[in-house]
Formats: structure tokens, sequence, C-alpha cells
């Protein structure tokens, strides 16, 4: 086994849970676990101890896609790793992309784990994680992207010193200029504090019909959240958004309505303690998570629901 | 402006999803396809861009099944020209894709090439950063905001937990569009019939496909039911998992 390359990811001066999943699988494959420091701060290499060294580039502390992808690419240049692993997160499927074209590197993404000795084999849970995909990489190097949640952050925690070496930062055209952080707007309800949530998926149909799960969710105190559609669609604030790129939430129980299941939902919410799924079909994903399940119409099941709770 | 769209179809996830029985791939024979959601986001957002600051919108398919449909569609919705992509295969991994697409596109002059963030399958890795590579143009993933000033292109791009950072791009560029400003504009059959009548599709040959690196798939399997919720048909049942979890 060669060596493993974690890219480490932050957001806002902290570094982000995916960093240490990444971590704790690349430990249980055998090689040398090094990390990429891009951008970051010394604060955050105390916090790799899992890492045997941590290469860092200065690419300026806030991420922009052409920098930090030329940073990175300037590491596995330099130290040539046969597995890059990469969060699958909005900075990661810049970065990673890159790096697999740029350097004609085979490429796996969304990957739930992974295993080394030989050839890099991969699994996957495409089609909005209807279908498990196991994929050959090869013997040589290749880039792995991670699905964020697919194994606890426990294992990649470690205090630490590891030796870090600083790589020089490339040129770049500056053809992206980052300009700002924009911070969540603020919410009326915290999605996060709440015991109980009635979630709310594109099976609801329309915006109107979010009454049902209002009247739901009034009976048992809870806060109605949503899948990404129904904020997409206006229909509900981003604050209610639960997932990948919303809120990661670990109520005592989750109502799922008309949620198909998404790797990208799943992300925000499959911590809850009980989650209890409402779908139409019997094969959605979000029964795969949930701990009970009811194949059935989310508006006679809602309905009957409140009623009987009132 | 001129603005590209790449377009795609995927499986339709709410139905069945078969595995053919080489083990390796989906069964695509009775597969319910669609157009891809962000694909249809890119689109919609090229579209709204065309409408408030004036664009050239070019939508592009590698030719398949249903493919003149889903263009004849995006004309319909408001896209200028449609383009497919003739002698390529359009189920291919998107390193291979994202060759075809590039050499379709490098040519025409585009400012911006919109993708769909991801698509269903994206086994290999998404396909805009992938073509950006090849096109030399700087890429952006998961872009819910496009603003056009002067030439200037301003977008934002999505983190986690509602953040969200400002960028400015020099064009051309490739951008993954997570979400339009608004749903996707839906267009009756009614027009995409007017449409069919009045208006023609370009067609330009794929170039060669440069053997990128690849990986192969050696397995392809629904997720195991073991672990999955225990199934119920009686509403008093969740409610005693309620009372019991102490909510209700
Ligand atoms: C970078 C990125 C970030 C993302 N971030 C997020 C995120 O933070 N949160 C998120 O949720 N998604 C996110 N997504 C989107 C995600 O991929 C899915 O598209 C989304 O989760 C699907 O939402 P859904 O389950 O509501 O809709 P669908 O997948 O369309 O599912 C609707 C479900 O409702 C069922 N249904 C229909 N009618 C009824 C009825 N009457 N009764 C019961 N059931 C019914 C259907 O069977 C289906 O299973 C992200 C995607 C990307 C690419």
């Amino acid at each position: 086994m060669g060596d493993i390359l974690v890219v480490a990811e932050h957001l806002n001066g902290e570094l982000a849970d995916i960093t240490f999943e990444m971590l704790g699988m690349a430990k249980s494959l055998g090689g040398t676990v090094n990390v990429a420091l891009l951008g970051g701060s010394d604060e955050m290499v105390g916090q790799l101890g899992v890492a045997a060294n941590v290469y860092r580039v200065d690419c300026g502390s806030d991420y922009n896609p052409e920098s930090y992808s030329a940073a990175l690419k300037a590491v596995v240049d330099a130290k040539s790793p046969q597995v890059i692993m990469v969060g699958n997160s909005s900075m990661g499927m810049d970065m990673a992309n890159t790096l697999s074209a740029q350097n004609g590197l085979p490429m796996a993404a969304a990957c739930k784990s992974i295993s080394g000795g030989g050839n890099t084999t991969v699994e996957a849970g495409l089609f909005g994680g209807k279908i498990n995909v196991t994929s050959d990489l090869g013997s040589g190097a290749c880039v792995v992207t991670v699905a964020a949640g697919s194994v606890s952050a426990d294992d990649g925690k470690a205090d630490g010193s590891p030796a870090t070496e600083s790589i020089d930062m490339p040129a770049t055209d500056g053809k992206v200029r980052f300009k700002k952080l924009i911070m969540p707007e603020s919410a009326d309800v915290d999605i996060t504090a709440k015991d109980v949530l009635v979630a709310i998926g594109r099976g609801i149909g329309s915006k109107d019909d979010i009454e049902v799960a209002e009247e739901l969710a009034e009976v048992l105190d809870a806060a109605v959240a949503a899948s990404r559609p129904i904020i997409d669609a206006g229909w509900m604030p981003k604050s209610r958004q639960v997932g990948k790129s919303g809120l990661k939430v670990k109520p005592k129980v989750y109502i799922a309505l008309g949620i198909s299941g998404a790797p990208e939902h799943l992300e925000g919410m499959k911590g809850s303690s009980t989650i209890i799924a409402i779908n139409t079909d019997k094969n959605a994903p979000i029964f795969d998570v949930a701990h009970y399940g009811m194949v059935g119409d989310l508006f006679d099941v809602a309905e009957e629901l409140t009623e009987a709770l009132e | 402006m001129k603005i590209v769209v790449p377009l795609k179809q995927v499986p339709d996830l709410v139905e069945d999803l078969d595995i053919d029985d080489n083990g390796i791939s989906l069964d695509y024979e009775y597969l319910k396809m669609k157009l891809n959601e962000f694909d249809d986001h890119a689109l919609e957002e090229a579209i709204l861009l065309k409408e408030s600051d004036g664009a050239e919108v070019v939508a592009i398919a590698i030719d398949g099944d249903d493919v003149d449909k889903m263009l004849f569609t995006a004309l319909a919705k408001g896209a200028d020209k449609a383009v497919k992509i003739t002698g390529a295969d359009p189920y291919v991994d998107n390193h291979a894709l994202a060759k075809v697409m590039a050499d379709a596109i490098s040519g025409m002059g585009a400012d911006l090439v919109f993708t769909g963030v991801q698509s269903a399958g994206d086994r290999d890795g998404q396909l805009g950063p992938i073509m950006a590579v090849h096109l030399g143009a700087p890429s952006v993933s998961v872009v819910t905001s496009v603003k056009v000033a002067g030439g200037a292109v301003t977008i934002e791009k999505e983190y986690s937990g509602g953040m969200m950072a400002e960028f400015d791009v020099d064009t051309p560029a490739v951008l993954g569009i997570q979400a339009a400003r608004q749903t996707p504009r839906y267009a009756p059959v009614s027009k995409v019939r007017q449409i069919q009548q009045s208006a023609s599709i370009d067609e330009v040959a794929a170039g060669a496909s440069d053997g990128a690196a690849s990986s192969s798939i050696t397995k392809m399997a629904h997720p195991e039911k073991g672990g999955g919720a225990k199934m119920s048909s009686d509403i008093d049942e969740i409610v005693a998992i309620l009372k019991e979890k102490g909510v209700a």
C-alpha cells in the first residue's frame, strides 16, 4: 500500500467533520496517512494527530476553487501519494475532479467504503442511494471522494504534533477571485434544537399542502423541516433545510414525509435517534436508514396521525 | 454573452432500477429516463440570464433515445439553439463525456458553460470541473446564483449549514449549477410540438475519445434491506412508538 493523502477540509476557520471521517477511513487502509492542509491554521495541525506528515500550502485562508486546486496539485506532484481522499463536498467536488482531469488519475465519487492492498476498490451509493456500485481503481494513483457520514469521525480524531512541511504555492491565473463569505440567514425556528421534526420532501406536492405537516407538527410540539427541493421552490426558508448543504439534525424523533432519502439528505439526519419514514415507494432509500417505515400516502398518514394524537 | 448548457438524461429515480444480468450496469431496456434534475436548473438559470441581461443559450447533448425530444423541449423553454453530438455513447462515464463535450464546445465561443452540479449516476466524478480542465477554463461547482454585469460574472457557491461564498469569475468559465433562482419552467407539449415544426437541431460529429484514465465497475447491487426499517401499516403502532419515545 502506497501513501494516502487526505485533503483536510475547513470552513470559517474550523476543520470539518469529513476531515476526521476520512482520516479514520484512511487509517484502516494500512498505508502511511498524510494530510494536505491547504490554507488552514497552526491550530488545525494540532488536531491532525492521525497524520504522519502534514503538507501545508499557503493558498489563503478562504477557499478558492482555482488556488486550492493548484495547491493540491502541487502537493500531489511533490509527494506522489497512491490514494488521494477528498470530501464529497462543495469544495471537494471542485478539487478532486480538477486534480483527476489534470493529472489523468482515475476517480471514484461519493464513496462509502474503500479498501486497499493491491488494487484500490471502493463502494459508492449512487442513483439517489438506490444502487451500490463497486469500482476498481487499479493499483496506481487514484482520487476518491468520500461521502460525509459514511464512518464515525471519532476514529480520525487525535491531538498530536505531526511533522509539517511547507510546499510552495504555484502561480495561478487569478481567474477566480474570492469576495466574501456569506453567513446563514437568521432563523425563525432552530430545527437543530427540536426534539421532534416533521420533515417534508417533494412528495408534499404543493406549498399549500405543507399545512398538513404543520398540523402534525403542532400536536407533537415539533418543527417542520424539509428537503432541498422544498427550499429551492421557495416554499420554506433555508433555515429549515436538512442535509448536505443544509443543517445537521439529531432529534429524538424525525418523521420523514415524502422524502426519498438521497445521500445528500441522509447526511443531515441519519444521526436522529428514531427515524419514521412514510413514502409511497417501498424501495425508497429512506427506508434503509429509518427505524420504522410505512408505505403509504403521506396525506392519509399525516392526517390520521394528527387525529389520533389530538 | 453565449451560454452553453450540456444536457443529459438519467434514470427517473422514483422508478425501480433493475440491474442488468451482467451485474455491472443498469438494465436500460425498461428504464424510464428523464432530464437530469440539475441540468434542468442549469438550463433555467441560463434562460433567466438571457431574459434579464441578454444572452444566447445553446443546449447540447449526445445523440441517443429521446434526445431530440429533450432538445426541442429546451428550445421550447427558451434556448436559442440545440446541438446534438453524433457517434458517441450517451451512457459513457463523465471523464469520457467531458472530453466529447469539450471537443464539441471548444469552437463555439462560449462565455459560460452551465452544467448540472451533478447527475444521478456520477460514479467517476462530475462533468463540469473535468470538462473545464479540457477547455482550459476555471470552474466552480455548487453554484446557486450567477450575476452578469458588463461582462463581469459574480457567483455564489454554497457550502454547508447555509453558508456561502461570493466569487468573481473570468470568462470563459464552467459553472456547476445547483439550483436556479426559480423552479425550472415547464414547456407544454403543444409548444414543444410547435417548435419541432419550425426549428431544427444542429449536428456535430464526436471527436476521438482520448482513452482517459478510468476505473471499472466490478459490481452493482441494490442496498441490503436487512438493516432497514421495521415496516408497519397500522397508525396505532406509530402512535405507540411516539408515546414510547416520550414525544407524544
Ligand atoms: C451538492 C448537493 C447538495 C445537496 N444538499 C441537499 C440538502 O442539504 N438536503 C437535501 O434534502 N437534498 C440535498 N441535495 C439534493 C438531493 O440530491 C435530492 O435531490 C433531494 O434530497 C431530494 O429531495 P426529496 O427526497 O424531497 O425528493 P425526491 O427525491 O423527488 O423524493 C420524493 C419522494 O416522495 C415520495 N412521494 C411522492 N408522493 C408521495 C405521497 N403522496 N406520499 C408519500 N410519499 C410520496 C416519492 O416516492 C419519493 O420517494 C443536494 C444535492 C447536491 C448535488
